[in-house]
């Protein structure tokens, strides 16, 4: 390692050693994790509505449904967040991150009982998300009501 | 097959817009997933998101806005056909599998799981 004598230097030497472009990287890994989830998904919906012969709301349901299964199964034996370490937003913002978010603090919190443990703190993410999506909607729901 | 490039397009795109604001702001994921649910439910009452989800269709309702927009598109069925009674029922209606899969396989597997690294 060559010696640091002036701020100029030591600045140049952070510069040098700081990640680059992980703006970008990070961007591209999200993109494509997020839409090849999407896909997924997409191929589920219509997979349910050829041959389980569906309409769209019900094959709507079995599409998320399995989603969030596969979300919540992949977190269980560890796999979705070494997933997470490339995917970053690409793997939270899906529904499959939303059962991660759920699953992932019951498990770490399973040894503080099934009750106060499991139970309580699998809505420590996703209960702030059923919180605002909820009121949120009830708002938008009374304001439609009288303009509509 | 055009559908599945547009499927891919936007699903990846309302990604990278989460990855830029947690990238550059200090918003946590939570924080994301909040925002994007409002958004979802807001951007359905204006008639802005069902367009998107008619291109999109599963690169629109996969990610979490998606949920939003489930909530918003129910309660305002809902109180179309209730009146104001809707606006209380028609969200959690719209999307009550989806939270009733989430809670029963969140529980599942978190029951099964075998945490490392926490012993």
């Amino acid at each position: 390692m060559k010696s640091i004598k002036t701020d100029k230097e030591y600045k140049d030497y952070v510069k040098d050693k700081q990640p680059k472009q992980t703006l970008l990287k990070n961007c591209i890994n999200a993109f494509i994790w997020g839409g090849s989830i999407c896909i997924f998904g997409q191929l589920l919906f219509d997979m349910s509505k050829k041959h389980l012969e569906l309409n769209e709301k019900d094959a709507a349901t079995v599409q998320i449904i399995i989603l969030i299964f596969i979300g919540a199964f992949l977190t269980s034996v560890g796999i979705y967040d070494k997933i997470g370490k490339h995917a970053g937003a690409g793997s939270i913002v899906p529904i499959t991150g939303f059962a991660n978010s759920i699953v992932a603090p019951a498990m770490e919190y399973k040894k503080e009982g099934y009750v106060m443990g499991v139970g309580a703190k699998m809505f420590s993410l996703a209960g702030p998300v059923l919180v605002y999506g909820t009121s949120a909607s009830v708002i938008v729901g009374i304001i439609y009501y009288f303009f509509k | 097959m055009v559908d599945y490039i547009w499927v891919f397009v936007i699903g990846g795109i309302i990604c990278v817009i989460a990855q830029i604001i947690m990238d550059t702001t200090k918003l946590l994921p939570a924080h994301i997933l909040v925002l994007y649910v409002v958004m979802g439910v807001l951007l359905t009452a204006i008639g802005i998101y069902p367009k998107i989800v008619k291109i999109g269709q599963a690169g629109a309702t996969v990610p979490i806005i998606g949920f939003g927009y489930s909530l918003a598109k129910g309660t305002m069925e809902a109180v179309d056909k209730e009146g104001i009674i809707g606006a209380f029922s028609g969200g959690i209606s719209m999307t009550a599998s989806g939270i009733s899969a989430a809670v029963v396989f969140g529980y599942l597997a978190s029951i099964f799981s075998h945490s490392k690294s926490k012993k």
